[in-house]
């Protein structure tokens, strides 16, 4: 699967910052706004040439408005934090169990026979198209929501958690063994910090496919509350400055949880142990 | 996810791997069985409706009919209008942007910001919008999955362009490359799998991205559609049956168009191990 493909995101993200290493600071901020300076002129003034309908192509001032007024009276946090409990809890059940399977892929053979036909069948379809099958067997709301983006978001963890422990070096393996260490201590010293990066890539792109799934379950699984459901709900009162505000904020949590949750964790582990650079 | 990896990270006797293959295929096949028979055991016990939970018989039966009298080639067709109309743009948009972005600083330096910025917003989140602004049907479908398709597309063209190593260039110069011919003879094929591998990501996207848009946008045709029309008569059966095609249509694109596309190129031009490494 392509999901197995080196991420460029990440490297996208950093380049900006290493290649204008030579500029001042001033310099990079202002070359970075530039553009979206200019993509504000464009919408506003597309907004007040009046082609469109107001209600339909809100100029940014009313958007930043409704944002402001949802933050003030509670509803915007409110959203956010039942999508991000959410997410949490889908992403935490296909880390366990995604990682699980695929070290037991890994390391046994009798398990890879077993999983692998499995999960290939399961990898190439689109998780949202398990969505209305979920739905049927269990019910709108909460429980359909986690579930389906815990099974979607496992298949990149497990395919990469397999990798990785697949692409330990055997010669550490047995030089470990040589030197008398135990299963236990196999694992815990080598195999586990040689797989690291591979899980930590599937963890990311788990990650990012639970944050994709996540926000078309939202509208589709009728949940009371999430970010995916205010957007979707406010097509019913043509609010589109709603929508916008939460299409921003969605960016925003998209872009956090790649900078700050990943980039952290890879920076305590495996860069630290001169696994990666 | 495949096989061939399993096979040759143990580079074993010719005869002892033929075996370990035969045990591996199997195992896979007696995997497949104990789980179809679990299933077909539990959907026959009349612990849950028949409705939720279809024979395997039932299933195979409906998808032979729906097959037979051409509504699912129907609704396969419009599905893969939707993607390959929406892919074919995003190609046409990111290809020549992502080359630019790579050989021109300024072009870089305008666009990388933007694209960092709207790429962590899944494309599903776009659909309320795009319903307000273009109406159900077609159009909504075809730009969300130009949206998915896009970054992908974008990002692999840029990154393959700078990754294109310098010394060839400058070998290229020193003997009297003119700009067109290092262009097309150099950075094209430099570049290579990268865009390949971009493509195959695109892919990957704009098909996921297409169900969710069917499901949400709906029109009255697409596999996505299907699915989700088939969840309020409780047509479990039909369901499924979208699901096998959906997820065949996606492995024959993924492993044999894309598979022979890249055999067809990046594999004899011997490009293949700068990708993978």
């Amino acid at each position: 699967m392509a999901d197995l493909a080196p991420t460029v995101s990440r490297h996208v993200l950093a380049a900006p910052a290493s290649a204008a290493a030579g500029e001042s600071r001033w310099r990079v901020v202002a070359r970075t706004a530039f553009p979206f300076l200019v993509v504000a002129v464009l919408w506003e003034f597309t907004a007040y040439l009046g082609i469109f309908p107001r209600k339909l192509f809100p100029p940014l001032e009313d958007v930043a408005a409704t944002f402001v007024r949802l933050t003030a009276s509670g509803i915007l946090p409110h959203h956010v934090l039942d999508t991000l409990i959410r997410l949490a809890a889908g992403f935490a059940l296909a880390a366990v169990a995604g990682v699980a399977i695929g070290l037991a892929m890994g390391r046994s053979r009798r398990a890879e026979d077993i999983f692998l036909p499995l999960v290939s069948i399961g990898a190439p379809i689109p998780g949202l198209a398990y969505t209305p099958l979920f739905l049927l067997w269990f019910g709108l709301g909460n429980k359909t929501t986690v579930l389906l983006v815990g099974f979607v978001s496992a298949f990149p963890i497990i395919f990469n958690t397999w990798t990785g422990v697949k692409a330990v070096k055997e010669i550490w393996v047995r030089s470990a063994q040589a030197m008398g260490a135990d299963s236990r201590r196999l694992f815990h010293h080598v195999i586990l910090p040689g797989s690291l990066p591979y899980v930590l890539t599937g963890l990311r792109l788990g990650l990012a496919q639970a944050w994709r799934i996540l926000v078309g379950v939202e509208m589709l699984a009728a949940v009371p509350w999430g970010l995916g459901w205010m957007i979707f709900g406010a097509r019913e009162f043509l609010n589109t400055d709603v929508m916008l505000a939460g299409v921003f904020v969605i960016g925003v949590i998209g872009l956090a949880l790649e900078k700050f949750v990943f980039q952290r964790l890879e920076q305590y582990t495996v860069v630290r142990w001169g696994m990666m650079t | 996810m495949s096989t061939t990896a399993a096979t040759t990270s143990a580079p074993t006797a010719s005869v002892q791997a033929a075996s370990a293959r035969a045990t591996s295929a199997y195992r896979a096949g007696l995997t497949l069985l104990v789980v179809a028979a679990v299933y077909e055991a539990t959907a026959r016990s009349g612990a849950f409706p028949p409705a939720l939970l279809p024979t395997l018989p039932k299933v195979a039966a409906t998808l032979w009919d729906l097959l037979l009298d051409g509504t699912m080639l129907e609704h396969a067709g419009y599905t893969m209008y939707r993607v390959l109309f929406g892919l074919a743009l995003a190609v046409a948009v990111g290809l020549p942007l992502g080359i630019l972005m790579g050989r021109m600083r300024s072009v870089e330096n305008f666009c990388l910001p933007l694209a960092s910025a709207l790429m962590p917003i899944p494309s599903l989140a776009w659909v309320p919008v795009f319903i307000l602004w273009f109406g159900l049907g077609n159009t909504v479908a075809i730009l969300i999955v130009f949206y998915a398709a896009l970054f992908p597309m974008l990002l692999n063209a840029w990154s393959g362009v700078r990754a294109v190593n310098p010394l060839w260039l400058r070998a290229a110069g020193a003997m009297g490359a003119d700009e067109r011919a290092l262009f097309w003879k150099v950075i094209i094929p430099g570049a290579s799998p990268f865009i390949i591998t971009g493509l195959r990501q695109a892919f990957l996207r704009a098909w996921i991205a297409v169900v969710g848009a069917e499901m949400l946008a709906a029109s009255d045709w697409g596999l996505g559609w299907v699915i989700f029309d088939a969840k309020e008569f409780l047509n479990a059966d039909v369901m499924l049956a979208s699901l096998v095609v959906i997820g065949l249509i996606g492995f024959v694109f993924e492993r044999l168009v894309f598979g022979s596309i890249e055999r067809a190129t990046v594999m004899r031009w011997g490009m293949v191990r700068t990708a993978k490494s």
